[in-house]
């Protein structure tokens, strides 16, 4: 702020300068004016990761301390049965979460973006609702909903006489963490859909209906396509997201101990390998991995779709 | 929040930032200290009222592991640790090999040795090296329904024989709406006390060799242990609930469960299971035997003061640390409001400690009747240095083994599998 005052200050004199110099004065100022991002970008993004990176090329063990290791530990990790196991979890976990936290967001959206009552209006922030709740405590409520022995289900079950599924099970949580996921995502989604959805020109949708379009064929052939590329960047999100998933199996862990073990998915493998086992350098080197893979996954959708998307 | 700490005299450790605590006497120094135990506040300030040339600046930095893993990550980081922190027996050496604990007896402790029971004594030391000062033992027994085996007329168990056959008789007279008790597969430290009873000796590490460890959990002790229960728990004569779970308290208060094989220190959880039935009797018995002519007294938890490589002053905070549980009223208190089973023979062989009558156990002298020829009886046990991981891999095999996925002796098999090729890759060399 200081150099904004300072600037305005200047006396009208310096204006006669050359081009030249004010196009590096403006820089200069630009620079001023980025540097309180930069600076956390810097300290609190480049640095960290930079640090990460250079404790992934060493090998600290319990006994015998710490030394420069190379790309050993990136070995390890791709030949490190747990690690590979998260991975085609949250792997089976995108292909589940995806297409239905997409899918329905994308129903809802149209849905909503075609009714226009006050219900509507209604269900839209209902819909949105449980992305404004903070992901722990979405867990920790699900995982006394889901609780086998005084969660809602088990009185239902005991009122209709029948034994209450447990939730948290072997068999069950992959399920169970799939509902979390969707309730919590599906309407921050829907949310970006209906957005689109209200930027198309409403002329498009009167032409459609002189040409004898249905309201269907109105949602599948013209507003999908538009609303292609903001789809394709959904999907990114929630891709990235999926391959990360951390928190829900986090927190129902205590839960369900039974079910979900340390190295459940790759992140909670990282974090209990760095604050469990005290394996700092090796959980640097998961962590690394686990983002090339993301950045891989990403790049491939993205190169698969780039026709649809009009992202280039 | 609190206080911060006086100002030119502090000579405590790193973390001189906020204490929960009031401190008495200004511009003396300041030990730093983690606890989480119900009676910490009352300890502290009796000790901080008491002293004029040290004052103890107290956090609670969370119970067990979440303090474990800030305590790990400030060693890590070089900064951030107190100077004395609770630390349970069996995660002792997981500090010990990160060069994070002072070792004592290099700072005058030997001379408290005798204020201890050799058990915890023992579970303190490493070699000639030790590594804490005892504060509370976890001399195990076992709580029960007196009401529930009444009402079914069945003898209360004293042998594992008789605990089988009494789960059997208690689930076929209530049809498995009460079951005898649980088999936690996240159960850590009572399956250690378990396999100790059993004869088996799961560690060899010493602190003065840190390069070496021996491991040996699947012998035939430990594979009968596990049999026993994964046996219990094939046949639908116990649950396999998590402890320290909403589940299993509720399923303890509501007589889903008639016992619960757990500690001293577990009175003071008893009491508080929510909708817990108002008629419920609750009594404290031995844990039961394998052998009951020769009877094998186990311990699971309790914890010791250890002194931290952070710390400014070894010499100042080991004599905090020896001396903060000495004064009468503070045990007194300890024991009372903190359900603490102080590991110091004075407290243990006391007219007072040993008449205790617990009003919620009917007044039963529990000390007396249960935990005090227990505690006395505990020889001591040796634990490894990689606790979280062991209980880790120990609870995910026995998960496979409930869910039909591995025989009892396979887990056993398993684990030992598992764990030597942990301490390989750890750099250890096995005995």
């Amino acid at each position: 702020m200081t150099a904004q005052v300072s600037a305005t200050a200047r006396p009208p004199v310096q204006r006669r300068r050359s081009g030249a110099s004010l196009d590096r004065k403006h820089a200069r100022f630009g620079w001023v004016f980025l540097a309180p991002f930069a600076v956390v970008f810097l300290v609190f993004l480049v640095l960290p990761l930079v640090y990460a990176f250079w404790m992934s090329l060493h090998t600290n063990t319990l006994a015998q301390g710490e030394q420069f290791a190379g790309l050993a530990n990136y070995f390890r990790a791709f030949a490190d049965e747990r690690f590979m196991t998260g991975m085609l979890r949250v792997a089976a976990f995108a292909v589940v979460f995806v297409p239905i936290q997409i899918g329905l967001a994308l129903i809802f959206a149209l849905v909503l973006d075609d009714v226009r009552t006050r219900f509507a209006r209604f269900s839209r922030l209902l819909i949105f609702a449980p992305y404004a709740i903070p992901g722990v405590i979405g867990a920790l409520m699900w995982g006394f909903l889901y609780s086998p022995s005084f969660g809602p289900l088990v009185s239902f079950f005991d009122f209709l006489n029948l034994p209450a599924p447990d939730l948290l099970s072997r068999d069950t949580i992959f399920a169970s963490l799939t509902n979390i996921v969707t309730w919590q995502w599906t309407g921050y989604y829907m949310i970006i859909f209906y957005a689109s959805l209200q930027s198309i020109d409403p002329s498009l949708y009167e032409a459609a209906r002189i040409d004898g379009a249905t309201k269907l064929q109105t949602a599948l052939q013209i507003k999908l396509p538009i609303i292609t590329s903001s789809i394709v960047l959904t999907i990114v999100f929630s891709l990235i997201g999926t391959l990360q998933f951390f928190t829900e199996p986090q927190v129902l862990a205590p839960l369900a101990g039974n079910a979900i073990d340390a190295a459940y998915t790759p992140n909670l493998y990282a974090y209990n390998l760095a604050f469990s086992y005290q394996q700092f350098n090796y959980a640097s080197a998961i962590s690394f991995a686990l983002g090339l893979m993301v950045f891989l996954a990403s790049i491939i959708f993205l190169v698969a779709t780039r026709k649809k998307s009009g992202l280039r | 929040m609190g206080c911060s700490p006086g100002g030119g005299g502090g000579g405590g450790g790193a973390s001189e930032d906020t204490c929960t605590n009031e401190i008495k006497v200004e511009d003396v120094p300041i030990v730093t200290y983690w606890a989480w135990h119900a009676d910490s506040p009352d300890t502290v300030d009796a000790y901080n009222e008491s002293h004029d040339d040290v004052q103890i600046c107290w956090t609670n930095a969370g119970q067990g592991p979440d303090q474990y893993t800030k305590l790990s990550t400030s060693l890590q980081s070089g900064s951030g640790a107190p100077d004395i922190v609770v630390i349970e027996y069996d995660w002792l050496s997981s500090f010990i090999i990160q060069d994070g604990l002072v070792n004592l007896s290099e700072h005058g402790v030997e001379e408290y040795k005798d204020n201890f029971t050799e058990g915890a004594w023992r579970d303190v030391s490493s070699g000639d090296s030790v590594y804490g000062v005892p504060t509370d033992l976890g001399p195990l027994g076992m709580w029960y329904r007196a009401d529930i085996f009444e009402q079914h007329g069945i003898a209360v168990p004293t042998t594992w024989d008789e605990y089988s056959a009494a789960a059997q008789q208690l689930r076929d007279a209530t049809g498995g709406e009460t079951l005898i008790g649980n088999f936690a597969p996240n159960g850590s430290g009572q399956h250690y006390a378990f396999l100790d009873q059993a004869g088996a000796v799961p560690f060899d590490f010493d602190s003065g060799n840190q390069g070496e460890i021996g491991i040996n959990v699947n012998d035939e002790a430990s594979k009968k242990v596990f049999e026993y229960w994964l046996g219990l728990v094939d046949q639908g004569l116990v649950g396999t609930d998590e402890a320290w779970t909403p589940e299993f308290n509720t399923k303890l208060g509501t007589g889903g469960y008639a016992t619960a094989v757990y500690p001293a220190w577990y009175n003071i959880h008893i009491p508080g299971f929510e909708d817990a039935d108002a008629d419920a009797q609750w009594r404290a018995a031995p844990v039961p035997q394998w052998d009951a002519a020769n009877p094998v007294h186990v311990n699971w938890g309790g914890s010791a003061l250890a002194v931290t490589a952070q710390a400014d002053d070894p010499e100042l905070a080991t004599r905090v640390a020896a001396e903060l549980y000495e004064p009468e009223d503070v045990r007194q208190n300890a024991v009372e409001a903190g359900g603490l089973f102080l590991a110091s023979p004075d407290v243990i062989e006391a007219e007072w400690f040993q008449n205790l009558e617990y009003e919620f156990y009917g007044g039963q002298k529990v000390n007396q009747d249960v935990f005090v020829p227990a505690a006395l009886g505990y020889e001591g046990v040796t634990y490894g240095p990689f606790s979280q991981f062991y209980y880790d891999e120990q609870q995910r095999l026995l998960s496979e083994a409930i869910a039909g996925n591995l025989a009892p002796s396979e887990v056993a098999d398993e684990l030992q599998k598992v764990l030597e090729s942990y301490a390989t890759e750890q750099g250890f060399t096995l005995k």
